[in-house]
């Protein structure tokens, strides 16, 4: 097993520099010189310009550059906001709890409804049941969610005013920041109303994120599913005289689940992708919105620092979602 | 497919043949049918757009801005599905729409599997180096998430259609050169294959007339559904505005000049996203009806 983690971790370096490139290279891809870009519309005297090159480096060779740019990131230096000021790092562990918080609770509403679907779906095959299922989850895959996130709001925000259009809790509650998690923190406070007021800013933007995963997660189950069922153990245990739910739910789903565990997993990237839209959508405090933001601001080193970031968060999970596919599936291992 | 000139008449014959099966088993499943109707008329209006639009898509009517669809109080048959906020006809600019996201379906899918076929075709022929370094690069192309990609390419490159085609293919392009090398690799020592290249066979005959053929059809499944990608991201783009620029009928960016709309006209709102997802739905539907008539391995079951 640590043989198995350590050659898995290996393959991630050559990825790591990859992207350490790509986010290196972004600022010197963009049109225009990158100090003039710093500086903004103001304009910079001669003098200035020179200073400023030299303390950013920009003057030395491309090579000695990204070496110090590598041994910045190592020291924890992703750089620093031309807007806020503030050093990224320190921004994108303030607002990515806010994106943690609402990927979380999307991924769990996808799992809790797609797999219990995609079962339903594979023990009914054929019938109408397994229709609207498969039918449903395809129009879900389908779904541009930038636009549902609207028809959503248009719904239950405008039409039956149930919950609020934009941010993560009511202006009236105030407390400071805890787990940054709103939810937990929301009820440590104390503030009644405070976690009802959170959960229902959660509700509509978890829905819109969860509906590609949920989509994903259910076809893939239904075909997994169909896969095992098909298996001589699952009809050897039918022969036994199991009861069909011991038999679906023991034999056949433990098996099945092994794909549905990888899909899951593989869902992160695509959480991330979809906070981008879900975040603008509803205003959510997060890392997608933080991205968008920041590419409108022409806030170019916190997009290059929040690449490397979201890119290095992507990296680590997969690993864990490998990891934990090799504990569960020592088949692959080998 | 190396002999075609010598033996045409068994070559057609064959190909008809699996034509054939492919529409037999194709037909069978109901939602690819349905998907390729709707496909199939979305085509028309694209195609005929100039001759069915009532209105054209970028004149602006001052007495009828925000006008509801016809069979609600206060709209009119003139503008069948209503207006938007500076009174263009929504009808004819979703027709129009349509133009616009199947040119940028066909545009990034074009790009993205020539593109891919031609450098996962190398990786999985030439092994070694060209390999690793191909598949590092893909990598690190994968290990963004694809939207935040394309906005950051479309950052570097400039807002605007052109551009955030390009990137789109660009993200989509790794999923071609796996598939592509993942085939070759199974094909490259096959019998075929070695009996070619000890006839004298070069690389690129290999690789291109040889190989590539037997390696259709998770291509073209992956490309169906690459089309339905393609249309989403570029209307997020659009939505985000990185992508078509106003006054373009895009369907993305209509949504993002009706946001602020969104609780006084539904109308503007809801149209634009209904015809991406009846677009991306009738594309899917067909991705699933390939899927089943071209993977050998499901037609038993």
């Amino acid at each position: 097993m640590l043989r198995f983690f350590l050659t898995r971790l290996g393959l991630l370096i050559p990825t790591f520099i990859g992207v350490s490139i790509v986010a290196f290279a972004f600022i010197r891809l963009l049109p225009g010189d990158p100090i003039m870009l710093l500086a903004g519309e103001r304009g910079i005297d001669p003098a200035r310009y020179a200073e400023l090159q030299a303390s950013l480096g920009f003057d030395k060779p491309l090579p000695i550059q990204y070496f110090n740019y590598l041994s910045d990131i190592v020291t924890g230096d992703f750089g620093t906001s031309i807007v806020t000021k503030r050093p990224v790092l320190d921004e994108f562990m303030t607002l990515f709890p806010a994106t943690i918080e609402l990927a979380l609770c999307a991924i769990i509403l996808a799992t809790l409804v797609g797999i219990p679907a995609g079962v339903l779906a594979a023990v009914k095959r054929g019938t109408w049941l397994d229709q609207t299922v498969m039918g449903t989850a395809l129009v879900g895959y389908s779904m541009p969610i930038f636009w549902w996130g609207l028809l959503l709001i248009i719904f239950f925000s405008g039409i039956l005013q149930w919950t609020p259009v934009s941010g993560r809790i009511s202006l009236v509650y105030f407390f400071p920041p805890v787990t940054g998690f709103m939810l937990i923190d929301s009820l440590l406070s104390g503030q009644s109303g405070a976690f009802r007021s959170a959960l229902s800013h959660l509700v509509l933007p978890t829905i819109v994120l969860a509906t590609i995963p949920l989509a994903v997660i259910a076809r893939q189950t239904r075909s997994a599913m169909l896969e095992v069922l098909g298996e001589d153990y699952v009809r050897t245990a039918r022969a036994k005289g199991l009861p069909p739910r011991r038999v679906i739910g023991l034999h056949a789903l433990r098996n099945a689940l092994i794909p549905v565990i990888t899909t899951i997993g593989l869902q992160v990237g695509v959480l991330l992708a979809g906070a981008i839209l879900t975040e603008t959508i509803f205003s959510w405090p997060g890392i997608g919105k933080w991205m968008v933001d920041s590419v409108f601001k022409r806030d170019y080193s916190v997009v290059q620092g929040g690449l490397l970031l979201i890119a290095g968060v992507i990296m680590i999970v997969n690993l864990v979602v490998d990891l934990l596919y090799g504990l569960i599936n020592p088949r692959i291992r080998h | 497919m190396t002999d075609t000139t010598t033996t045409p008449p068994v070559q057609t014959q064959l190909r008809r043949g699996r034509f054939s099966e492919f529409w037999y088993y194709f037909s069978q499943n109901r939602g690819a049918v349905i998907g390729l109707v709707i496909f199939s008329f979305i085509v028309f209006i694209a195609v005929f757009a100039p001759l069915i639009a009532p209105h054209s898509p970028s004149v602006q009517n001052r007495d009828a801005f925000l006008v509801p669809p016809f069979w609600q109080e206060g709209g009119s048959l003139t503008y069948l599905l209503g207006t938007d906020a500076v009174g263009r006809d929504i009808l004819s600019r979703l027709m129009y729409g349509a133009q616009f996201s199947l040119f940028i379906g066909l545009f990034v899918v074009v790009l993205s599997v020539t593109s891919g076929v031609i450098i996962g075709l190398l990786a999985g022929y030439f092994r070694g180096w060209v390999d690793t370094v191909i598949m590092r690069i893909m990598d690190v192309i994968l290990a963004f998430p694809s939207l935040l990609l394309a906005l950051v390419l479309v950052a570097i490159l400039g807002p605007g259609l052109l551009n955030a085609m390009i990137a789109i293919a660009l993200i989509l392009q790794p999923h071609f050169v796996r598939l592509t090398r993942a085939s070759v690799m199974s094909e490259r020592d096959r019998e075929y294959v070695i009996a070619s290249r000890v006839a004298g066979a070069g690389s690129a005959r290999l690789m291109f007339l040889t190989m590539l053929p037997n390696c259709l059809a998770p291509l073209i499944v992956q490309a169906t559904l690459s089309f339905s990608t393609a249309i989403l991201d570029a209307a997020a783009l659009g939505f985000l505005g990185m992508g078509a620029q106003p006054p373009t009928p895009e369907w993305g960016s209509m949504l993002a000049e009706a946001r602020e709309f969104i609780l006084r006209a539904w109308w503007v709102v809801t149209l634009p996203g209904l015809a991406i997802l009846i677009t991306v739905l009738a594309i899917n539907l067909m991705g699933d009806g390939l899927r089943d008539a071209l993977d050998p391995k499901l037609k038993k079951s």
